[in-house]
């Protein structure tokens, strides 16, 4: 740092919609480092109204990102890690002041799995499409595509490379996300908002709230025009309730993970894509 | 379906057949456009195999089988009939059943324009009709005038109903308005005779070119519309008389005009027959229950029928030589 | 004797020799195979037991309104026991025993289905109240195959997921409803049983006895004892097996009512849920469809089981440049429709399961009239006795009428009119169901871009209501979750491992 230079300090703010608004309830909050000695930075404290202006955006948005070729989904996600590497030393500081035990590994794994699951943007229809042999001269033909619009909860730690993991297998299927980052320590997910607004992810594609989760998720797992709700990082005292939210509208609901083995590349799989899937079969008669 | 498009000239001949591409159907005589609607087959099966399946029993199937008889066209189209075949089964068709007068006669007798003068004679005074194939049938394959006269002659000679074959090679070379105009010119060298036009629908290939053929033969004037020689390996199925039905259904729905039916070639067993039946009814409506109407061109078709009533009279299965075999 | 032959035997004396066709005699599918027992117990551990709640429920035939039997009504203390007899039955074998084993058990199910399938089809119909046609031609031939498609995957587990390990859940508990009764039995069953797991099954209250023999058929089969239990009863019956701590996995069929009530009951816990609820499915006719099977598959669509089916096709989507054509051949056809005697081989349209379910159709039919809906109905004579509602099309109605919106499961259809693809997509997508859809139009191109558009988890182009042991079926959005059937189907009844 050039001595006598005041940095620039970043305001932390929510990601809906493309753009970085502030919470409409004017709240924020302090986010203090691991040991608790440090104010890193005063975060937005995003409401249930900024989470219905995020439903709407990523609702706004799903059909029109579901709607592009796998070929050109893979490509922006693919596009998202570029950009992602480029920002590494930064997220790495910021996973760093969560405590992360090694936070430029965990940033090389997210990294790497973001990839990972940018592949699968089309190749999960090949593995989980089938053509079904019925006894009758019909063409019936099933294949995965979107659910529409899912609600994830990222886990507290691993901050970045949680919210990754859900974040990439729901977007490769097609869906748009809203989620809810990690309470205690945000900022790398905030960060993860500024590479999706400079890749070419469509506005909307992406919503990320910050904010008390036990205040938010409520709202999240009740609002009837989220399809699908990933709980696997969610804290296994706010899913009894969320669950419940989320039955009258009957939500596919991922449940809280069993174990913590984010790191663990062997807990990647096309599965996690499917969980946000619908599989559509269509029939159509063979005749002349 | 096709939309309905008005044509700029409209004239009765001017034709053009729908198809997903031209938005133009087969006119009525009126310069209508005609819908020729496409047919997915899997569904026409599906139906006609459901129709089919109806459960005729007991008085349904009392009537069926008199219906059945009513309306058959007793044929024989051999090279080798004679004179004396012909006598034969004409006295078949008077009384296809002499013990029992309850049985009523067939409808017609279908020769070779060679036998009308035959047919006509044995048949005096029966009410049973005179219908004699003409123009060059079985292919079709004459040129025009001699198709044409052959009618006339057949019709001279007594006929009076002629069964001609659409002109296949015109029709699926597309040139549907040869095949058109030389329906309606056959249908002048009718005279007062009835007109029924064959499509020989297991050549044609499609239910779609079923479906357009109908039409057109309708429009050009045709008052049945036949499903096959039987001289081709595949004849008559319960589909294409769905086909041909729903086309007639709606050809009266647009014109007003009822043209009759009539399955001929495989049609051998009565279950077979009120199979028809059942279609009939259910498609085109009881009014067309009628040998004015429906026609099963058959030679093995009333003896089965014959021996199903026989069944019916005594509780008792009877056996072939049980009936006549002329 | 020469006078015999000579004497006109009269075959045809007193038959209607006018032209214009003929009526159909009755044709009555016999009930003589069926024996129908005073009483039924529960089904647990391999055997048929009292319940210990004492007491019973009577289910009755829809036709005639006569009850058919006594049937067991299982409190929880009879769920308890039941659980139990599946969890005991999962560890004591089932569970291990080798897939090719298992495999052997369910063909011989199917098998034994075919031997009985016309005691089970005239039993389905009497229960039930649906055409002797359908439960012969569909519902128990489907059932049969169900399991016999089944069968097959028991030795081939590990073959369907790929780089993971399959694994049975345990003791899978299933509700199914009235309308198909046999069928939904069998198509819960089968993949239940073949990758592994052991059941407690309960019937729908209206219509419990295929079920009851099916439990026959499966122990004539050697299923072990206890691999499959039915605890019949009604919704109370449900709710206590469905909310049962021993369950690893529960699989409901019926409405979308009860689907949220059981997704919430097992909120927060590890149960595993599927859910096949209600539809409103959308059954788009484009103007160049083929008209005449565009008719046929929209009849099939809504009066198939008395529009009892949860992927019915009861909004029709005309587009408008064809509708009045459409429509008049539309209730040409509908007026062919034979209502009546489920038993009669040529009913079309049978009895409504229930006085119960009757009330609700006839409510709902009511309320598009009072919105101002036009509705049709052919003449067409019911029996006098029994539970009977005529097919009727509603015209004029608005997307926001209850006869659009709500599921009335009933030979009740609702027509509205579209300019557009674009609009018929809107309007077919504008329910919160997502069970099923129809398209018609003879240009590929635009099938396709309808199915892809068209939130449904079956799309029928061309066609309607086909079902398959093959082809996956679910719903998205409040049509519930997860699939049946197909290889997708297996995934709801495995866990799966790393390799």
């Amino acid at each position: 740092m050039t001595a006598g230079r005041l940095p620039v300090r970043k305001t932390y703010k929510l990601f809906v919609g493309g753009a970085f608004p502030r919470s409409e309830s004017g709240r924020s909050y302090p986010v203090r480092s691991a040991d608790g000695e440090q104010v890193l930075a005063w975060v937005a404290q995003g409401s249930r109204k900024d989470l219905r202006d995020a439903v709407r955006a990523a609702r706004g948005a799903q059909a029109g990102w579901a709607g592009r070729t796998a070929y050109n989904r893979g490509q922006v996600l693919y596009r998202v890690a570029e950009v992602l590497e480029g920002r590494a030393a930064q997220l790495a500081a910021e996973v760093a002041a969560a405590g992360a035990a090694d936070p430029e590994g965990e940033v090389a794994t997210a990294i790497d799995r973001w990839v990972w699951y940018a592949g699968w943007a089309d190749k999960v229809q090949m593995v989980a499409g089938t053509r079904n042999p019925v006894a009758g001269p019909f063409w019936n033909v099933s294949a995965p595509e979107a659910t529409g619009v899912v609600g994830v909860v990222a886990p507290e730690v691993p901050s970045l490379l949680g919210l990754v993991t859900r974040l990439a297998p729901a977007l490769a299927a097609g869906n748009a996300v809203v989620a809810l980052s990690s309470e205690r320590w945000p900022l790398a997910a905030a960060t993860l908002g500024e590479v999706l607004a400079t890749s070419d992810v469509p506005a909307g594609v992406v919503n990320v709230v910050s904010g008390r989760t036990a205040e938010l998720l409520p709202w999240l797992a009740g609002h009837r025009d989220v399809d699908a709700l990933d709980l696997t990082g969610a804290p296994i005292g706010l899913w009894a309730d969320a669950a419940r939210a989320a039955a009258p509208s009957t939500k596919r609901v991922v449940p809280p993970a069993l174990d913590d083995r984010w790191l663990d590349d062997d807990e990647q799989s096309p599965a996690d894509v499917l969980a946000t899937m619908e599989i559509k079969t269509v029939w159509h008669p063979a005749g002349t | 379906m096709l939309a309905e498009i008005e044509h700029p000239d409209p004239g009765p001949t001017r034709l053009a057949v729908g198809g997903p591409v031209a938005a133009d159907g087969p006119r009525s005589v009126d310069g209508r456009v005609l819908r020729v609607p496409a047919v997915d087959a899997v569904g026409l099966e599906e139906r006609a195999a459901a129709l089919g399946g109806r459960s005729v029993k007991r008085e349904a199937k009392l009537g069926a089988l008199s219906l059945l008889i009513r309306c058959i066209d007793l044929t024989t189209l051999e090279g080798a009939d004679t004179p004396g075949r012909v006598q034969g089964m004409c006295a078949k068709a008077r009384r296809p059943e002499p013990a029992d007068r309850t049985v009523p006669p067939v409808a017609a007798v279908c020769v070779y324009p060679s036998l009308v003068p035959v047919a006509r004679e044995a048949l005096v005074g029966s009410g049973v009709k005179v219908a004699s194939v003409a123009g060059a049938f079985p292919s079709g394959q004459s040129e025009l005038s001699v198709r044409l006269a052959d009618i006339s002659s057949a019709v001279a000679a007594g006929a009076d109903e002629i069964d001609i074959v659409l002109n296949r090679g015109a029709f699926l070379a597309g040139d549907h308005r040869r095949a058109f105009d030389e329906v309606v010119l056959a249908r002048e060298a009718c005279g007062p005779a009835h007109l029924k036009v064959i499509l020989e629908t297991g050549e044609l290939g499609t239910y779609d070119q079923v479906r357009k053929a109908s039409t057109l033969a309708m429009a050009a004037g045709a008052d049945f519309i036949k499903t096959s020689t039987g001289k081709v390996p595949s004849a008559a199925t319960l589909p294409m008389a769905l086909c041909m039905a729903e086309a007639i259904r709606d050809f009266a729905d647009q014109t007003g005009r009822q043209v009759g039916l009539k399955a001929a070639g495989g049609v051998r067993t009565a279950k077979q027959g009120w199979q028809y039946l059942v279609v009939i009814q259910e498609v085109l409506g009881p009014a067309w229950l009628t040998p004015d109407l429906f026609r099963v061109g058959a030679s093995g078709l009333l003896n089965d029928v014959l021996l199903q009533l026989r069944f019916q009279a005594s509780g008792h299965y009877a056996r072939p030589d049980d009936v006549s075999t002329d | 004797m020469p006078g015999e032959l000579a004497e006109p035997t009269g075959v045809l004396a007193g038959v209607d020799p006018a032209d214009g066709g003929f009526a159909y005699a009755p044709s009555r599918e016999s009930t003589d195979l069926v024996a129908i027992q005073d009483r039924y117990g529960l089904w647990i551990g391999g055997e048929e037991v009292e319940a210990l709640s004492g007491r019973t429920i009577t289910t009755t035939n829809p036709a005639t309104e006569e009850p058919l039997a006594e049937v067991a009504e299982a409190g929880p203390e009879d769920v308890d026991l039941a659980v139990a007899a599946a969890r005991r039955a999962y560890e004591d074998g089932w569970r291990d025993l080798p897939g090719r084993e298992r495999a052997k058990v369910l063909y011989r199910v199917a098998r034994q289905l075919q031997e009985r399938a016309r005691e089970l089809a005239v039993l389905e119909t009497l229960d039930g109240g649906k055409p002797i046609k359908e439960s012969r031609d569909i519902d128990v031939p489907l059932a049969a195959a169900h399991f016999f498609h089944h069968a097959g995957w028991a030795d081939k587990l590990e073959w369907a997921f790929a780089n993971r390990t399959p694994s049975p859940l345990g003791v899978v508990g299933q509700v199914i409803p009235w309308n198909f009764p046999l069928l939904m039995a069998a198509w819960k069953l089968a993949p239940a049983l073949a990758t592994g797991n052991t059941v407690v099954l309960k019937p729908a209250e209206t219509t419990p006895l295929t079920a009851l023999l099916l439990a026959e058929v499966l122990a004539e089969a050697e299923v072990p004892p206890g691999v499959v239990n039915i605890v019949t009863g009604g919704g109370a019956t449900g709710a206590s097996l469905v909310s049962h701590p021993g369950l690893d996995k529960v699989a409901f069929t019926g409405s979308t009512t009860v689907g949220r009530q059981i997704q919430e009951s097992l909120a927060g816990t590890r149960t595993r849920l599927t859910l096949e609820l209600g539809g409103k499915a959308a059954n788009i006719v484009y103007e160049d469809a083929a008209v005449d099977q565009a008719v046929e598959g929209v009849v099939n669509g809504i009066f198939f089981n008395q529009g009892h089916v949860c992927c019915a096709g009861s909004r029709l989507l005309v587009q408008e440049s064809v509708a009045e054509l459409f429509l008049d051949k539309l209730r040409r056809r509908i007026a062919t429709l034979r209502v009546g005697d489920p038993l009669d081989k040529n009913t079309d349209v049978g009895a409504i399961n229930s006085a119960e379910q009757l009330g609700r159709i006839t409510s709902l039919v009511e309320a598009g009239v009072e919105e101002g809906g036009e509705r049709w109905q052919p003449a067409c004579a019911l029996p006098e006795k029994g539970w009977w509602f005529p097919p009727t099309v509603f015209t004029g109605v608005s997307q926001s009428s209850r006869i659009a919106r709500e599921e009335v499961f009933g030979p009740v259809l609702a027509v509205l009119t579209f300019r557009t693809p674009e609009e018929a997509v809107a309007k077919a997508n504008n329910t919160p169901y997502g069970l099923s859809a129809g398209v018609w139009s003879e240009k590929g191109s635009k099938v396709l871009w309808t199915a892809e558009r068209l939130q449904a988890g079956v799309v029928w182009a061309n066609t309607f209501n086909k079902l398959d042991p093959t082809s996956p079926f679910g719903g998205y959005k409040e049509s519930g979750f997860g699939r049946e059937g197909g290889l997708h189907g297996l995934a709801s009844y495995v866990s799966l491992g790393r390799r």
